[in-house]
């Protein structure tokens, strides 16, 4: 029976309330080792970790919807380390689940965080997939979330990643969706970074599909003298294929962002189209929340924690 | 919209500042926007209590001067005071005048994102429900209670919200700026309810209208015209001559 309660200690250091991780189909690491999986019916989850990385290998299987999430949890006691995750996901026909990623890195002064995703959806199935980061104050963190993704017919990909809590360090994501026919792809990513916390998010979607269908959505605070880079790339490239880009960056103090939607069309019966803004804070919003008595300052964090809601 | 909140607090203070000076006074109150006069020695006095409706064609200057008695951001005066309670309150922000007991409830409302209109409503207020504030504008709270204050809304509902919140906050002074605008007509009755019932409630309101019907069930009325007050007096007087559109002298 493996022993929960370091999970359960790195959730309460993040501040968070633990999932019933035990009962459900779920994988814990710490740092590079292991320290528990649990399969169950019709979710099969397979892993091995060696000195430089944790290998893990989930299937659910066809036709099965899951009631329950499958948990993720990975997190570090030590202060400095480094943790590298390779996980291969397969959603097999008609399969529909949930899976949550717990990533909590409360405790570590330095630490590298990598994951290299291969998601497959095969025809008819989705995904909804959450990955939520909880971070100390150290600000010497690095994030490098990779994933390719692909979406067979009437495939259907949620993805919302957030890193909202504590400070960001480095983030460095790359997501890549290849969609196929009638596939449905929505990337939401939410990051708010302080002092010099550097934050760069390169999503691309792909509609490769006839009537394929995404969304990029991105939401990004920076504040002190924090940075943040935001590309997204979104191609039409077969009929019916419709796709749109929603950025935006809310900028305070020294802060510094850039939003680079990229927008490519391929076939004559695609459409893609694009927002983007970046700046301060609403004056209107601003106003409206000081008129209930509100200061400028709890105004600002209400509207952006809002915005990263 | 029936009745107020139980916990809309009678503003004794406000009752008794009436007896001796208005609660809002604007003297000679002169606003320039991108070089443009927007208003010109404005004076304009508010009783404790009292609905007081400002009456104005578009682009009179209606909206300015409720920004510039909000302290909003770019309408600072460029000469004259606005007190409030006898206090001068030019050099206060926003937030300040809101802790005085002055809040303002836009033409167009703000959105926001990711913020459920429970949590909006209870930004500044003072132990009024949400649920019974939602229901005294039409909005069922099992419905409205958990959705955020988004685009997702129409631009009736948000209208609505926003006049809940100013319920919640039970102020002192209100100013509606063309709170109308946006709603349908059918809820036009439940608007005048809302606006007597702050009133029965001790608010005092500054009804920002070009709404006849509405401007009627105030108790003083002053015309504003080309960033003037060109009238003052009461509501019927100040309509028979809005109504009549004649040349703006009193």
């Amino acid at each position: 029976m493996p022993d929960f309660q370091p999970i359960l200690t790195l959730f309460n250091l993040a501040g968070q309330h633990p999932p019933a991780i035990p009962q459900a189909a779920h994988l814990v690491a710490y740092g590079q080792q292991l320290s528990s999986l649990r399969s169950l019916p019709g979710v099969k989850i397979e892993a091995e970790s060696s000195e430089v990385c944790i290998a893990a290998h989930i299937t659910i299987a066809a036709g099965v919807r899951l009631d329950q999430p499958v948990h993720l949890c990975f997190g570090m006691f030590e202060q400095h380390g480094e943790q590298d995750v390779h996980l291969t996901l397969t959603l097999e026909p008609g399969a529909q689940a949930e899976l949550w990623s717990h990533c909590l890195f409360a405790t570590p002064q330095a630490a590298r965080h990598a994951m290299h995703g291969e998601f497959r959806l095969m025809e008819g199935a989705v995904l909804r997939y959450q990955e939520a980061h909880f971070h100390g104050t150290s600000g010497n963190i690095e994030v490098i979330p990779c994933a390719q993704v692909l979406l067979e017919k009437a495939a259907r990909f949620h993805a919302d990643f957030s890193l909202i809590r504590g400070r960001v360090g480095l983030l460095d994501m790359d997501y890549r969706v290849d969609v196929g026919e009638a596939g449905v792809a929505e990337l939401l990513s939410r990051a708010y970074g302080f002092a010099t916390d550097a934050i760069r998010i390169r999503e691309q979607v792909e509609l490769n599909g006839p009537g394929a269908r995404g969304l990029l959505k991105t939401r990004v605070a920076v504040r002190g003298h924090a940075h943040a880079d935001v590309c997204g790339i979104m191609e039409g490239n077969a009929a019916g294929a419709r796709g749109h880009i929603d950025c935006m960056e809310v900028v305070r103090d020294q802060a510094t962002a850039s939003a680079e939607p990229q927008v490519r069309v391929c076939h004559p019966q695609a459409k893609i189209t694009h927002e983007a803004a970046i700046g301060s804070v609403d004056s209107k919003q601003l106003e409206t929340l000081m008129a209930r008595g509100v200061t400028p300052d709890e105004a600002v964090d209400l509207i952006v924690r809002g915005m990263l809601a | 919209m029936r009745g107020l909140p139980a916990q809309l607090r009678s503003n004794e203070k406000s009752k008794r500042a009436s007896a001796m000076e208005p609660l809002l006074k604007l003297v000679g109150v002169q606003l320039t926007l991108q070089g443009r006069r927007v208003l010109e020695d404005v004076d304009l006095s508010l009783d404790a209590g009292q609905i007081h409706a400002l009456l104005g064609a578009n682009a009179a200057g209606k909206s300015s001067l409720a920004y510039a008695v909000m302290g909003c951001e770019g309408y600072q005066p460029d000469a004259g005071q606005i007190m409030f309670d006898g206090l001068c309150i030019d050099a206060l922000p926003v937030h300040e005048r809101a802790r005085l007991g002055i809040t303002l409830a836009w033409q167009e409302p703000a959105r926001f994102e990711g913020l459920s209109v429970r949590d909006y409503l209870r930004i500044g207020a003072h132990g009024a429900s949400v649920e019974e504030c939602l229901l005294k504008v039409g909005l069922e709270p099992t419905e409205y209670a958990l959705r955020a204050v988004d685009k997702t809304l129409s631009g009736g509902e948000r209208k609505r919200i926003e006049l809940a919140a100013v319920l919640a906050m039970c102020p002192r002074l209100v100013i509606l700026d063309e709170p109308t605008a946006g709603i349908d007509l059918l809820s036009l009755d439940a608007l005048i309810d809302l606006i007597e019932a702050l009133k029965a409630g001790g608010s005092s309101v500054l009804l920002i209208t070009h709404q006849s019907e509405v401007a009627a069930h105030a108790d003083q009325a002053s015309l504003l015209s080309e960033g003037r007050i060109v009238c003052q007096g009461k509501t019927p007087d100040m309509l028979e001559i809005y109504r009549r559109r004649k040349p703006l002298r009193c």
